[in-house]
């Protein structure tokens, strides 16, 4: 598989009503990589997802996953993919064994067989304990993670998992990241759509980034990056008093922007250059501004945005924690 | 984690994962007996795991019984005994075609939820999920079947057709159900939201089940009523079942209600297998 494209779209529209949902996205999807399809709700990525695995017929465009056309040939691409949906497309009233009995069934296996996978997947991701318990008891962790599992209760060759991890607490996120590293080791194709830059750099080899159904950029992760500069810089002053004499510092050894943020001892600035934050760090601390915090951040998604589109993602809707812990945000600040 | 569950999350174990997600055994397609059995099952497990969804079949028909035996039976055929003699086997028709709705109710529910789109996106027998479901409702049709005819048996019903005279009525209802059930099928397709279903649904029933011969004799009604009431298919039903229930085999009645099924069957299968085959 490897070296040949998993998925391959051209020119692919999706119009619902007046909406152009998905408005020409051409992809070419690296067999055994992952490829992350980054951008905010409303980009089109789900829409994009539903057409490849056959669910919606695209209105205009081609794809092919897997060699097969996903119009023509659809029972052949629904043979040797597996999906895993947005809202977790898990059966609330069945046990977790109970799911995963049902869909070994539907793929073939006999009874024992089915029976046999679903204990053999439900003991992987940790559902063990869990297995015999109604899935409407489930925390949204373990809900996801039984929704990856339904979708390879037969190891999929291409995997779609749309916005695995949004709602999730980190340290689900970081158990859905290991379950898809460990089946891209194993050989599987993964298709992954997410709003979090975050995820998509600890993920993917390649990445798109959506906006208005359209492509706006390609790339690796760090390609991506290096195109929109080093993200936002975050300080924080001990003394109120002491911010604007920070505020001047920083911008004149960083040549860009310095923001007062809405916190008194804080500042923000957009972009620098790695370098030239060492040197302020060090001009700060001759001038005895005492410093409490510094920490220069991966880009965030808006950032990107703004840098490629002039104008910021669209705010996300605030997704609903079914864990109530805050979820995976793009900005993760690496301390300088 | 401010969760309800207090069962500690387990670390993933990596090399139980590697081995569980480097299995590429790929069994060869399920048949549609066993991709329909499944579905059937599924729908069996969730009264097993909801009995409280079996309230409604359970309490509809006795309380129908209850209330026309016995408030109505006396004006209508003298004593409510004489009544029932008539009523019982229209109300098990009654009980049972308004049941089907739940067809259609629960299907929409599936799609709302997005369990669908899990289904759609696999390759199996594409019918199999609604064939499942329609199994697995005549299992609740059956209950509802029995449940009615034990409480008229109580009350003091007594089929002169005898038990083969009873299996033969109850086995004419579950076909023209089932039959009926494709109707609902298409319509929770086709709809938003599951009490959209309902709504539609019993605005298409009431019609059918009251305007029919269940509870009076039609003659007494003006001529178009008639007319309407004697080719509602419900009346025809209703005395078929009554026939055989009471051992005068009507098989005009019976005929009649065969070819609604085979007509409605014909219709509405179809229709919703294209519903179901196209997008949303």
């Amino acid at each position: 598989m490897d070296g040949q494209l998993a998925i391959e779209t051209q020119g692919l529209v999706k119009v619902f009503g007046e909406t152009r949902a998905v408005d020409g996205i051409d992809l070419a999807v690296p067999g055994g990589t992952v490829y992350s399809v980054l951008g905010p709700n409303g980009a089109g990525k789900t829409t994009t997802i539903r057409m490849l695995a056959t669910l919606i017929r695209p209105t205009e465009g081609t794809a092919r996953v897997l060699g097969h056309d996903i119009v023509t040939e659809a029972d052949a691409v629904r043979s040797t993919v597996g999906l895993t949906g947005q809202f977790a497309s898990v059966d609330d009233e069945l046990t977790g064994a109970e799911n995963l009995v049902l869909l070994g069934r539907l793929l073939g296996f006999g009874w024992a067989a089915a029976r046999d996978r679903a204990d053999e997947l439900l003991a992987a991701f940790g559902l063990a304990e869990a297995a015999g318990r109604l899935v409407k008891e489930y925390s949204g962790g373990m809900r996801r993670r039984l929704d990856i599992a339904s979708s390879i209760v037969v190891t999929p060759e291409l995997l779609f998992l749309d916005e695995p991890t949004t709602g999730l607490d980190p340290r689900s996120r970081n158990q859905v990241w290991e379950i898809v590293r460990v089946l891209v080791g194993a050989g599987t194709t993964v298709l992954l759509t997410t709003q979090y830059l975050e995820e998509a750099d600890q993920l993917a080899d390649r990445v798109a980034i959506v906006d208005h159904g359209k492509v706006i950029a390609e790339g690796t992760p760090a390609q991506l990056k290096a195109s929109v500069g080093a993200g936002t810089l975050h300080v924080r002053v001990h003394e109120p008093s002491q911010r604007a004499a920070a505020e001047r510092i920083l911008a004149d050894v960083l040549e860009v922007p310095v923001t007062p943020a809405a916190d008194p001892v804080a500042l923000s600035a957009y972009g620098p250059d790695p370098e030239a934050v060492a040197r302020a760090l060090g001009e700060l601390t001759r001038a005895g501004v005492a410093i409490v915090e510094l920490s220069l951040g991966q880009p965030s998604l808006d950032e990107v945005f703004l840098q490629l589109t002039g104008h910021p993602a669209e705010a996300p809707e605030a997704p609903n924690p079914p864990d109530g812990a805050g979820g995976a945000n793009g900005e993760e600040g690496a301390v300088a | 984690m401010s969760t309800t569950t207090t069962v500690p999350e387990p670390a993933l174990a990596e090399a139980t994962l590697r081995a569980a997600l480097s299995t590429r055994a790929r069994p060869s397609r399920a048949s549609a007996r066993a991709a329909s059995v499944t579905f059937a099952w599924r729908a069996l497990l969730k009264i097993k795991h909801v009995p409280l969804q079996l309230f409604d079949v359970t309490m509809f028909p006795i309380s129908f019984v209850l209330l026309f035996t016995y408030l109505l039976g006396g004006a209508l055929a003298g004593s409510p005994r004489a009544y029932l003699q008539d009523l019982l086997p229209g109300i098990l028709v009654l009980t049972v075609t308004m049941i089907t709705v739940y067809t259609g109710v629960e299907l929409n529910t599936d799609i709302d939820k997005g369990v669908f789109d899990r289904f759609r996106s696999l390759p199996f027998w594409r019918p199999a999920v609604l064939v499942g479901m329609l199994l697995a409702d005549t299992v609740r049709y059956t209950i509802a079947s029995l449940l009615v005819i034990a409480v008229g048996l109580a009350l003091g019903y007594r089929p002169h057709g005898g038990p083969v005279g009873v299996v033969l009525a109850v086995a004419l209802l579950l076909a023209f159900s089932f039959c009926m059930s494709w109707i609902w099928t298409a319509v929770g397709l086709k709809m938003q939201k599951p009490q959209s279903v309902m709504q539609v649904s019993m605005a298409v029933l009431s019609p059918l089940t009251f305007a029919s011969n269940v509870f009076v004799d039609p003659d007494t009604m003006p001529g178009w009523v008639q007319a309407f009431v004697r080719a509602n298919p419900i009346s025809h039903l209703t005395t078929a079942a009554r026939g055989l229930m009471a051992g005068e085999v009507d098989a005009g009645a019976i005929g009649w209600s065969a070819l609604w099924s085979a007509l409605v069957l014909a219709v509405f299968a179809p229709l919703t297998m294209r519903f179901y085959a196209r997008e949303r």
